[in-house]
C-alpha cells in the first residue's frame, strides 16, 4: 500500500507519497483494464520463448509423420505432403516396443505403490511416533538425500547381483521402493495435520496402522499426489540404472530400448520420431492431467526426468 | 498375553514396524553402498577377481591421469556454463511468464512440457533437429549464409552444444522455481518502489532479484549438483567424443567400473566427485549467507 516503506528508500513524508500515488491513481486504472484487450509488449519476448520450447517437439512430431524420403530431403520438408500415421505401427512390428512399454509400465507402477506405502508408513512414524532411535535414524535417512547416485551405483550394482536381481525388473525396482525424499515430504505433511482426530481414535481403541490407513491417509490426497507423480517421472525417465543393471532387451525399459533403436535405425528418421513420441507420451499425458501436482513437486523436490 | 499387547502396542515397536521396511530399503542401497564405495576407492579390484589393498594408490594416481584431468575441465567447463545461463534465463523467462496476458497458459505450457521429457528422449529429439544434413537448424543456417555445422560431431561445438541442449531441458525447472518465488514478492514493495520513482530496470534489479535470493540459491546449488553429474546426453549422444571432446567425470567412472572393470580407481573418481561436490555445495551456501536476504 501507500503508506509502506522499504528499507533504504529515499525518506519521503507519508502526504508527498499519497499525493503522488493519487495523482497518478486515475491514470493507472484504466491501464490495468486495457493490458487484458490490448497486445502486451511481453509478447514480444514471450513469443519467441515459447517457438524455441515448441520447435524441437513439434518438428519430431511433424517428422514422424513423413515418409523416410521426406526425411531425407535437403530444404526440409516442413509440411509433410501425405501423413503417413503407418510410421507408428511400424515402430510396433520392428521392434519389441511393446514389451519395451509394457517393462516401464510395471517398473514404474510398481515403484509408485512401493514409495507410497512404505514412506508413508515411515513417514507417520518418524512424525507421529516417539520410537527408540528416531531423531538419528532419520537424519541418516535425509543424509542420502545429499548422495548422488553416482556415487555409490557401484557398490549398489554389487549388491543387486548378489541378491541374483541383474538383468531382471526386479532389480530396477527393489533398489527404488523406498526414497528418502518420498519418506520427507510424508513426514513434512503429517505434521500440518491436526493431532486431536488421531488421538480421538487412538482412545477410541484404534491401533496405530489402523489410525493411518483410516484416518490420516484419507486426509493426505495432495501429499500422495505429489509423491506418485515425482516417482512416477523419474522411474519412467530413469536411464543410468537400467544400463548399468539390464542387458538383454526383452527386459529393457523405454529409455534403454531407444537408445539400441536409435542404433539400428539411426538413419531411419520417422520411425526413431514415431518411437521417441510414443515413449514420453505417457509422461506428457499424465503432466497434462496433474500439472498442479508436478509444479508442486518438482519444486519440492528439485526431481527431475 | 496382555504383556505381549503392551510390547505390540508400544511407541518403540509400532514406529520401528512402520519405519522399518523403508528404513532397511534405505539402509541397504542408500548407506552401505556410501560407505562400501569408500572401501572400494582403497582397493584394486574388477568385482569379480579377489581384490587387494592399495592404500592411497588410487586417490594418487588421478592427478596424473591425463583423461581424468580433461574430464575434470569438462565437467568444470560444462557446468560454469550450464549453472549461470540457465539460472540467469530461468529468470528472465519466469519474470516476463509472471503476468495475466492473453496466452499465458499455453507459453508456461511450452516452458513447462520439456522439464518432464527424459535426457534420452530430449536428445533424440535434438539430434535430428541439429544434423548435420537434414537438420532443421543447419537450414536456418544456410538461410543466413552459414554452416552447416557438425555440432555434436564437432570437437569444438559438442559440449556447447550438449550446454544448449540441456539449458533447453532445464530452463522450465528454473521457471518453476522462480514463479513460485516471484508470488511471495508482495506487491507492496514494487508499488513502493514505483512511488519513488523506479524505472523497470531499477523495479527488477533492486526490489525483484533481492527478493528471489533463496529461490536463486536454491538454484545455483542445485543446477551445480546436476551439472556435475551429467552422464545420460554424453553417453547417448557422443560417448566421449569426438576424441575425448566431452569425455566428463561421470562418463569416465561409468566406463572405468562398467566397460573396462577397473572398479577401484572409479570408486576413487566417485568419491573425488562426492567430496567436489559437497564442498562446492557448501562454498555455495556460505557465500550465499553473505548476499541472500531471507525475508522475516
Amino acid at each position: 500500500m501507500t503508506g509502506d516503506t522499504i528499507p533504504g528508500a529515499r525518506p519521503a513524508s507519508r502526504d508527498e507519497a499519497d499525493a503522488r500515488a493519487a495523482r497518478r491513481r486515475p491514470r493507472r486504472e484504466p491501464r490495468e483494464q486495457e493490458r487484458r484487450f490490448l497486445f502486451s509488449p511481453w509478447h514480444l519476448v514471450l513469443i519467441p520463448l515459447a517457438v524455441v520450447m515448441l520447435v524441437p517437439m513439434v518438428w519430431m512430431l511433424v517428422t514422424s509423420l513423413e515418409t523416410l524420403n521426406e526425411t531425407r530431403h535437403f530444404p526440409p520438408v516442413l509440411l509433410p505432403h501425405t501423413l503417413a500415421p503407418g510410421n507408428y505401427a511400424q515402430v510396433l512390428q520392428q521392434a519389441p516396443f511393446a514389451r519395451w512399454f509394457m517393462n516401464t509400465l510395471i517398473v514404474t507402477v510398481v515403484t509408485v505403490a512401493g514409495n507410497l506405502l512404505l514412506c508413508a508408513m515411515a513417514g507417520y512414524a518418524f512424525a507421529r511416533i516417539k520410537f527408540f532411535g528416531r531423531e538419528v535414524v532419520f537424519i541418516l535417512v535425509l543424509a542420502t538425500l545429499m548422495i548422488p547416485f553416482q556415487v555409490v551405483m557401484i557398490p549398489t550394482f554389487i549388491i543387486v547381483k548378489h541378491l541374483g536381481l541383474i538383468n531382471t525388473l526386479g532389480g530396477l525396482i527393489v533398489p527404488n521402493l523406498a526414497q528418502a525424499f518420498g519418506i520427507f515430504l510424508f513426514r513434512q505433511f503429517f505434521r500440518t495435520l491436526p493431532v486431536e482426530l488421531e488421538e480421538a481414535a487412538r482412545i477410541d481403541g484404534a491401533s496405530r496402522i489402523g489410525v493411518l490407513f483410516r484416518i490420516v491417509l484419507p486426509l493426505s490426497g495432495p501429499v500422495l499426489a505429489t509423491v506418485a507423480v515425482i516417482t512416477f517421472l523419474y522411474t519412467w525417465n530413469d536411464f543410468l540404472w537400467p544400463l548399468i543393471t539390464i542387458y538383454s532387451p526383452d527386459n529393457m525399459t523405454l529409455q534403454l530400448g531407444l537408445t539400441t533403436f536409435e542404433g539400428t535405425h539411426q538413419t531411419v528418421t520417422n520411425l526413431l520420431m514415431a518411437a521417441n513420441v510414443m515413449s514420453l507420451l505417457p509422461v506428457v499425458l499424465l503432466f497434462f492431467l496433474a500439472q498442479r501436482y508436478f509444479i508442486r513437486g518438482i519444486a519440492s523436490t528439485g526431481l527431475k526426468g | 498375553m496382555t504383556r505381549v499387547r503392551r510390547i505390540l502396542e508400544s511407541d518403540n515397536f509400532s514406529g520401528w514396524a512402520l519405519a522399518f521396511p523403508a528404513v532397511f530399503l534405505i539402509f541397504v542401497f542408500g548407506i552401505v553402498p556410501i560407505v562400501w564405495s569408500a572401501l572400494l576407492s582403497f582397493q584394486r579390484t574388477n568385482l569379480l577377481s579377489p581384490s587387494q589393498w592399495i592404500g592411497l594408490a588410487n586417490y594418487r594416481a588421478l592427478p596424473s591421469d591425463p583423461l581424468f584431468r580433461q574430464s575434470v575441465v569438462h565437467s568444470l567447463v560444462y557446468t560454469a556454463l550450464f549453472v549461470p545461463l540457465s539460472v540467469a534465463g530461468g529468470l528472465f523467462a519466469a519474470v516476463a511468464l509472471n503476468r495475466r496476458i492473453r496466452g499465458i497458459f499455453l507459453y508456461r505450457t511450452a516452458v513447462f512440457v520439456p522439464v518432464v521429457l527424459s535426457t534420452i528422449a530430449t536428445a533424440i529429439m535434438f539430434l535430428w533437429l541439429l544434423d548435420p544434413n537434414f537438420g532443421l537448424i543447419n537450414f536456418l543456417l544456410s538461410k543466413v549464409g552459414l554452416g552447416p555445422y557438425g555440432f555434436f560431431d564437432s570437437t569444438s561445438g559438442a559440449l556447447y552444444s550438449i550446454v544448449g541442449m540441456t539449458i533447453w531441458g532445464w530452463i522450465g525447472f528454473d521457471v518453476i522455481v522462480y514463479l513460485a518465488a516471484l508470488q511471495g514478492v508482495p506487491a507492496s514493495l514494487i508499488e513502493a518502489a514505483e512511488i519513488d520513482g523506479a524505472r523497470a530496470w531499477g523495479k527488477f534489479r533492486h526490489v525483484t532479484v533481492p527478493l528471489l535470493g533463496p529461490a536463486t540459491l536454491f538454484l545455483v546449488v542445485w543446477s551445480t549438483i546436476n551439472a556435475l553429474q551429467l552422464f545420460d546426453e554424453v553417453y547417448f549422444l557422443t560417448r566421449g567424443g569426438p576424441g575425448t571432446a566431452t569425455y566428463v567425470v561421470v562418463y569416465y567412472l561409468y566406463n572405468l567400473a562398467f566397460a573396462q572393470g577397473i572398479a577401484g580407481y572409479a570408486a576413487a573418481i566417485a568419491y573425488v566427485l562426492l567430496v567436489a561436490i559437497m564442498a562446492l555445495t557448501l562454498i555455495q551456501l556460505w557465500v550465499g549467507r553473505r548476499w541472500v536476504h531471507y525475508a522475516s
